[in-house]
């Protein structure tokens, strides 16, 4: 790390850094951010885990079938809370003595439903008020960054609880509405930053001076060349809204107990901690691994992505 | 700078008006969208349209618009404001209760447990950040690195479960058995809830519990910071004049990374909030989360809106002070 590798780096993005030995010196080929991008990420060990771990738990919430056999809601409440057995039921029971282990691949399902579909949705409604913010500044940016600011000061926990309390149907849908209201003010912040730097680029000046629209500007040069950090953050956020379920569940506002994702899970068992910790151990470590990873994965990706801290 | 902070507080008006707003029609919405949240209250027993009425009247919740869908309910909204600025009134709670009195009763608790939680991730958080920024790919910054992912990946909730078992409790009736610790360490630092006799002292963990939170955050800005600001020109300048490292770091990287780290630990305020609702619920500390807390398991709606239309106004005060703050802190910064 020294200057004027910080220098030339701003040049010619991550390759200097990483192109040791075995890079592709003399090829004479350009590459795209997103190439480079990608070229290191297939090397990063702890993307390739990560992303392999987030495609085991999407897979548990798509088909639970291929993981379980047993159902989570064939239950005998004899059963409650026995312990793990090694092959038949390696989770063991939960309180109303049903299988945990069926319990927990078909909790993945609402846990990740509600972050998919709230990081989807703040994406692009965070991203198009950003982009239109960034794009056109004057008056509609003026406009738009004060409705930003006042979104931005309910703080996002609270905000979460008392707009859930005062709902009387708590689904994955309305959790997600929520979460979606609250969250997507950060994007459209990154979103903004982002596209006004792109913004005054030789690229989108030629572009116009060839005569290409707004909308052709906005979508065909500056959204590509500015959605990489959205792309960072959105990644981050996943997992931070997985987490934010089980928050939300635990404080009683999220889901209800007919409803089984992981957050559910810990709730309803979080008194036997002492006597049967295996009750929590399994869906926290589900949710403190989905989370993990999604967090890993958007770090490997920001230092892929943004050549200035390599 | 004058007219910066002039513009500021101007500014500062509509916003807390148009936070105000927000909260009060996304409410609205939510109650026109799905019943009144006062039927709740009645649990499995069936009430006359009257004692309806007159709960939801008394609650600030019987107003007629908030049954026609899409209404943004102007009317009530200015009572609200009116109520808020002219009476200091938040409402009250099921048993005729201000608010504001609820809120006046927990606040030192509250007080205590952020002021050691912002220490806690002040200090813990900047070393770590500069111990990490300074040896930058070493052993400290891959250290810092997984520590700092570990933390923000469990949820605050887990994280006060699991130290309230394994180190309140657990550690704790070790500590109590033997005698070898002072009383205000196995009793008070070591209770798993917080208890009136040891008031600062079994604050401790559940503070650090909720800095914990933002402590990963505050390191990860430090390193950022330290790392942009180490190879900034007047950092090579100071170190070619030969100035010794403990002053080139301390007095000229330090001061620049540090701004803002000090910005985030003063907006961090409203994260603050969210996480003391969850620790002082495990905890039981009687602050303004625990009763936030109560009031939802309670179905209390009015005063989950009161108590938190009150910190959503502390908290922009917070960020005004913090945005001044910045303003005299970084004269390299050009407000226009």
């Amino acid at each position: 790390m020294t200057e004027p590798a910080a220098v030339t780096s701003v040049e010619a993005p991550p390759s200097g850094g990483t192109g040791g030995p075995a890079g592709r010196q003399g090829t004479g080929k350009p590459t795209s951010l997103w190439g480079d991008a990608r070229h290191q990420l297939v090397r990063n060990p702890i993307f390739l885990v990560s992303c392999l771990y987030i495609l085991v738990v999407t897979s548990m919430a798509v088909l639970p079938r291929m993981w379980t056999s047993q159902s989570p809601r064939t239950c005998d409440i004899r059963l409650s809370r026995n312990s793990p057995e090694l092959w038949d039921h390696p989770f063991g029971f939960n309180l109303n003595g049903c299988d945990y282990y069926a319990h927990a691949i078909y909790g993945a399902r609402p846990s990740l439903q509600i972050a998919i579909v709230a990081t989807a949705s703040v994406v692009v409604l965070g991203g198009l008020v950003g982009l239109l913010a960034g794009y056109f500044g004057g008056w509609v940016d003026a406009i738009i960054s004060r409705i930003t600011d006042v979104f931005l000061s309910l703080p996002f926990l609270l905000g979460a609880l008392v707009l859930l309390t005062l709902l009387q149907v708590r689904n994955v849908w309305t959790v997600s509405l929520a979460l979606i209201v609250l969250g997507w003010t950060v994007i459209a912040r990154i979103m903004r930053g982002s596209v006004i730097e792109t913004r005054n680029l030789d690229f989108v000046a030629a572009a116009r001076a060839l005569g290409a629209g707004h909308g052709r500007i906005m979508g065909k040069h500056i959204l590509p060349n500015a959605i990489a950090p959205v792309v960072v953050y959105a990644t981050i956020l996943l997992g931070g809204f997985v987490s934010a379920e089980a928050t939300l569940t635990f404080l009683g506002v999220g889901l209800q107990p007919p409803a089984a994702s992981w957050g559910v899970m810990i709730s309803t068992h979080q008194q036997y901690f002492d006597r049967d910790p295996w009750l929590l151990l399994f869906p926290v470590g589900l949710l403190v691994g989905t989370v993990l990873s999604f967090i890993m994965a958007g770090d490997a990706l920001r230092d892929a992505l943004d050549p200035k801290l390599q | 700078m004058g007219t910066y902070v002039l513009r500021r507080l101007l500014q500062f008006i509509p916003t807390t008006l148009g936070a105000l707003f927000l909260l009060h029609y996304l409410t609205s919405l939510g109650i026109q969208l799905t019943g009144n949240p006062v039927r709740a209250i009645f649990g499995d027993r069936t009430p006359t349209q009257a004692q309806m009425d007159a709960l939801a009247n008394s609650l600030g919740l019987g107003d007629a618009c908030l049954q026609r869908v899409g209404d943004p309910c102007p009317a009530l909204f200015l009572d609200r404001l009116q109520a808020i600025f002219l009476h200091f009134d938040f409402g009250i709670n099921v048993n005729r209760r201000p608010v504001i009195e609820i809120v006046g009763d927990a606040l030192p608790f509250t007080l205590k447990l952020v002021v050691i939680a912002i220490i806690f991730e002040a200090v813990v958080g900047i070393t770590a950040g500069v111990l990490a920024g300074l040896r930058n790919g070493g052993f400290v910054d891959y250290l810092v690195k997984i520590t700092t992912v570990l933390m923000i990946s469990v949820p605050v909730f887990v994280l006060g479960f699991a130290v309230r078992t394994f180190v309140n409790v657990h550690l704790g009736n070790w500590f109590r058995a033997g005698d070898m610790m002072p009383d205000w360490f196995s009793q008070g630092v070591m209770s798993p809830v917080y208890k009136p006799d040891y008031p600062w002292a079994s604050l401790v963990i559940p503070g650090l519990v909720l800095g914990s939170l933002s402590l990963a955050t505050t390191a990860r800005l430090t390193r950022t910071s330290i790392l942009e600001n180490v190879r900034a020109d007047y950092v090579r300048t100071a170190r070619a004049k030969g100035l010794p490292r403990k002053r080139v770091i301390g007095v000229h990287t330090l001061r620049n990374s540090l701004i803002p780290v000090v910005t985030y630990l003063g907006v961090d305020f409203g994260g603050l909030m969210g996480g003391a609702v969850v620790t002082e619920g495990i905890f039981g500390v009687p602050g303004i989360g625990r009763e936030i807390f109560r009031a939802v398991l309670q179905q209390q709606p009015s005063v989950i809106l009161g108590i938190v239309t009150l910190l959503v106004m502390v908290f922009l005060i917070m960020n005004l002070l913090v945005d001044i703050l910045y303003a005299v802190l970084d004269p390299r910064i050009r407000y226009d």
